[in-house]
């Protein structure tokens, strides 16, 4: 089997995605979607709290209605989605075998291939919090399908452990649905979650959030029964004295997302171990050739909104390069971080002879920062872009665009890199 | 009905004693308090099929565990279940190590071990390029061999009960009573009557042979907890074997071992406890396994963690294994005190728990009908081990096995209804866990674990808040209230 354009992932990206390649000129019967659910929407389906697409629609909609926008979008340009089809590998040949009880295991080569499986959040494990291992400890996304799709509560007296976006908005869920959420506590000295979320999960609620803090015991032997919390020192390690006991059967983790890579990996594309994500170019092509990556499992996303303008990109790329519209590059920069910034998307630039638009680079802060310059630098020290912050925040996701003219200049000059970074006011 | 014998505890001697005699002409029944078997020290080790120069000659843990690596390789081969000879390294660091490796090696070939040899520090950096550059050589041991030692069990404990043997779980022993040449042991709600009681109970093997009616029994059983880090698949080939330090009196030390499902397994430490049964692990443990793990292998990196367990020991109060016919209650064997090395021990040990019970009257022949697989038709097959020709022919036969629930392991919906069809069903979480590592993975079970609790929920016919992660109280989830507001 043959396909122009496989996308594996039907959530945000992979739909945005394979719209936008229709949108551009591909025909949507070259193009097959593989989605390992038995619904289209991916993660969107279980967040049913509003909030989403205020960026993309100018409108406040769950999870569910998002999906179903994007959804109808594909339904409208004709593309059909492949469900309960879990694709097992990716070679760098963009050969991509899946698995489905329609298909059976199928093999079915590419000439482009579009990466959208998003992300999987971290768990117990990767912290090594120590104590025994009972019932009830559960990341927070697990926790939100227990709740909103299979109508079951995991629990009746919650601590959280991590204030990102998740465990926020299943504070505010569980405590709707009837549980009580004794805390939110947060290694960092900031939250990892957008400041939208602090206030309506947990201050309309009076749920306390506690900021340099960490569970250091869990107690309980079938099923949790306690949970120590303890203040940490700046090398966030547990201060002895500050440990406070919570009588409670849940622990929730919302400790972080993963973008999901072991296809990606398997291709043997590069991956940057910043965003753990693949390295890519602005067109979001990684280092092989026709295979593309977008969403979260490039790099976390806090608003979905993103996401679908960054795999629209993608789309876009993809469906030209099938065509065989895109432009050489005469020329390729790399995108350094400088001080306080984390990591950039793209990591690289390609820029052909003639750029026609503006290249956005996205990025994240290293802390937070008050009353900041952000600045892109080219390898001589001359500044290209500057923009002024009152404050930037790691949880919050920051952009400068690079003018064609820019771009020009640096392809003039053969100017091998460029850098991102702050600067204090 | 009325046992020929009675197993009481389901770990590895236990197991494998019922599946040594479900091949002979008697009745045989295991009772455990767990929900499923191998949930003692069998489940949480160092899944080292030890090679056996560790005990001292003479010793019943030297003939055993000699012969058991060896047995232990064939009983593998016949249930599917995969244990590889990767060998161990004992590795020396300087000259004060050297002493203790020539120990070693001379107990090993007074015990049997095949093949023993003690390398320099070329050959060992050859075989382990990632060994510390302080490494100066080691003992090497190509018989020891890794596996999955509660997968191991749980396969043989199938074939048991494939071949007859009645299996009794979360049957915690509480009483016994002994007339007319039979015991009666009950768990307060049931009752098991058999001729032979063989006591495997692990770490409560000392309290089960009281309540057995021994008294004054010489073994006492120190719990002894082991913790131990899981790291990610993308670190399983940096060690090639397994690699200890030169043990001490606290134990074999901690060491570095690939696994046999590709991960990297480094642990134990070695603490005496006071509850058996508590297997937390603590943050002191978790960087003293780190810093043990760091000193043989520089490179590990424990930001690739993806799980921590502890396992309890039943360490006895002198120095081998305690397995002898009771002299005070007839037809009672006590296999008590079964530390290191008594998985790779186990089936040497079934041999040897037989021939106790000869001794003791119990008389058998052999079937001529054993079943040495899981199942009459054989071993079944995940489908991440099929072959592509074997995945599609499943996949059309029953299209569950099409659907991927597991992402991170490629567990299906097939293999899960397979594990809730076997002669020992997996109802909970933790038993399809340890049968077909749904949930095992790099998300461990977050995406997976709501839809095999679904499944279970729907094969049993009950709702969700019936599934548990692993019997007893280790409830997962309650019905919403379908009145809200239960605040307080």
């Amino acid at each position: 089997m043959h396909k122009k354009l496989i996308v594996i992932g039907g959530g945000p990206a992979g739909l945005a995605a394979a719209v936008s390649a229709v949108e551009n000129g591909l025909s949507p019967e070259d193009i097959c979607i593989l989605e390992r659910d038995s619904e289209p929407g991916g993660i969107l389906n279980q967040c049913i709290h509003a909030g989403f697409g205020l960026h993309r629609f100018g409108e406040e909609l769950t999870g569910p209605e998002y999906a179903g926008r994007y959804i109808e979008m594909a339904k409208a340009a004709g593309l059909t989605i492949t469900v309960n089809a879990m694709v097992l590998s990716l070679t760098d040949d963009k050969k991509v075998t899946y698995v489905s009880p329609e298909t059976g295991y199928v093999t079915c080569s590419a000439d482009a291939v579009i990466l959208a499986m998003g992300c999987r959040e971290r768990t117990r494990g990767a912290l090594n919090i120590p104590g025994s291992r009972p019932a009830g400890i559960f990341t927070a996304g697990t926790a939100q399908r227990y709740v909103n799709m299979e109508g079951y509560m995991p629990g009746k007296r919650v601590v959280i452990l991590g204030s990102g976006d998740i465990g926020l908005i299943m504070a505010r869920r569980m405590t709707l649905e009837g549980a009580k959420v004794l805390c939110v506590c947060e290694l960092m000295p900031y939250s990892g979650g957008l400041a939208r979320n602090i206030v309506q999960c947990l201050e309309d609620f009076d749920i306390p959030l506690y900021l340099s803090h960490t569970v250091t015991a869990i107690g309980g032997k079938d099923r949790v029964e306690s949970v120590t919390v303890a203040q940490v020192d700046e090398n966030r390690r547990p201060i002895p004295g500050t440990e406070v006991t919570y009588d409670c059967d849940t622990l929730l983790l919302s400790v972080g997302l993963i973008p999901e890579n072991e296809l990606t990996r398997g291709a043997g594309v590069a991956i940057d171990r910043m965003t753990n994500g693949a390295f890519v170019n602005q067109n979001r092509e990684t280092e092989i050739d026709g295979i593309y990556a977008c969403g979260n499992v490039l790099h976390v996303h806090d608003l979905v909104d993103f996401v679908s303008e960054e795999a629209a990109i993608a789309g876009r790329a993809a469906a030209e390069k099938i065509l065989g519209k895109t432009a050489p590059a005469v020329h390729s920069v790399s995108v350094r971080t400088g001080f306080g910034v984390r990591y950039t998307i793209p990591e690289r630039i390609d820029i052909p002879a003639e750029p026609a638009e503006e290249v956005r680079l996205f990025f994240r802060v290293t802390d937070i920062y008050k009353k900041v310059r952000l600045t892109i630098t080219d390898g001589n020290g001359n500044v290209l872009v500057k923009k002024a912050k009152s404050a930037v925040a790691p949880g919050e996701m920051e952009s400068l665009s690079l003018s064609v003219e820019s771009l020009k200049a640096l392809a003039d000059a053969k100017c091998e890199t460029i850098t991102v970074a702050l600067e204090e006011m | 009905m009325i046992y020929d014998v009675l197993i009481i505890g389901a770990g590895v001697t236990g197991v494998m004693t019922a599946r040594y005699l479900s091949g002979k002409t008697c009745s045989v029944a295991v009772c455990e308090a767990g929900c499923d078997v191998a949930m003692g020290a069998t489940r949480a080790n160092s899944a080292i099929v030890h090679a056996g120069y560790d005990a001292k000659p003479g010793t019943l843990k030297a003939r055993l565990n000699v012969r058991g690596n060896k047995l232990m390789k064939e009983i593998a081969k016949e249930l599917g279940v995969e244990c590889k000879a990767v060998g161990s390294h004992v590795v020396g660091f300087g000259e004060e190590d050297a002493k203790h490796l020539k120990e070693l090696y001379e107990r090993g070939i007074a015990n049997g071990v095949p093949d023993l040899r003690i390398i320099g520090q070329d050959e060992l950096r050859a075989m382990e390029p990632n060994i510390s550059a302080e490494a100066t050589m080691s003992l090497w041991a190509p018989s020891a061999a890794i596996t999955c030692p509660y997968g191991l069990t749980i396969a043989a404990a199938e074939c048991a009960a494939t071949n007859g043997v009645d299996f009794y779980l979360n049957f915690k022993v509480t009483d016994s009573s002994h007339a007319g040449g039979i015991y009666y042991i009950t768990n307060g709600q049931q009752t098991i009557a058999a001729r032979y009681v063989v006591n495997c109970a692990g770490v409560h093997s000392a309290e089960v042979a009281e309540i057995l009616g021994e008294h004054d029994f010489p073994i006492y059983i120190q719990p002894r907890r082991g913790e131990y880090i899981v790291m990610d698949k993308t670190c399983g080939k940096m060690a090639n074997s397994t690699l200890f330090v030169v043990p001490s009196s606290k134990g074999k030390g901690i060491l570095v071992s690939p696994t046999v499902d590709g991960n990297l397994l480094i642990g134990p430490n070695a603490y005496a406890i006071d509850d058996a049964d508590d297997t937390q692990t603590t943050q002191p443990g978790l960087s003293e396994i780190t810093e043990g793990a760091l000193r043989l292998m520089p490179c590990v990196d424990t930001r690739n963690a993806i799980t921590s367990f502890s396992g309890v020991r039943p360490t006895p109060n002198i120095y081998d294994f305690y397995i002898k016919n009771s002299e005070q209650l007839p037809g009672v064997v006590h296999a008590v005190g079964v530390e290191s090395p008594g998985f790779a021990s186990g089936p040497a040990t079934a041999e040897y728990i037989a021939e106790l019970l000869t001794d003791a009257g119990l008389q058998f022949t052999d079937k001529d009908n054993f079943i040495p697989t899981r199942r009459a038709d054989g071993n079944p097959k995940l489908f991440r081990d099929m072959t592509d020709e074997e995945k599609n022919a499943a996949i059309r036969e029953n299209p569950s096995y099409g659907k991927i629930i597991c992402r991170c392991e490629t567990v299906t919906e097939g293999d899960i209804l397979n594990a809730l069809n076997s002669p020992i069903p997996a109802v909970t979480l933790d038993m399809q866990k340890s049968r077909n590592r749904s949930g095992m993975g790099r998300c461990q079970g977050g995406f997976c674990s709501p839809r095999v609790v679904a499944i279970i929920a729907e094969h049993e016919n009950y709702g969700l808040e019936n599934v548990t992660k692993r019997g007893g109280g280790s409830w997962l989830v309650v019905p919403k209230n379908t009145k809200g507001g239960d605040k307080e």
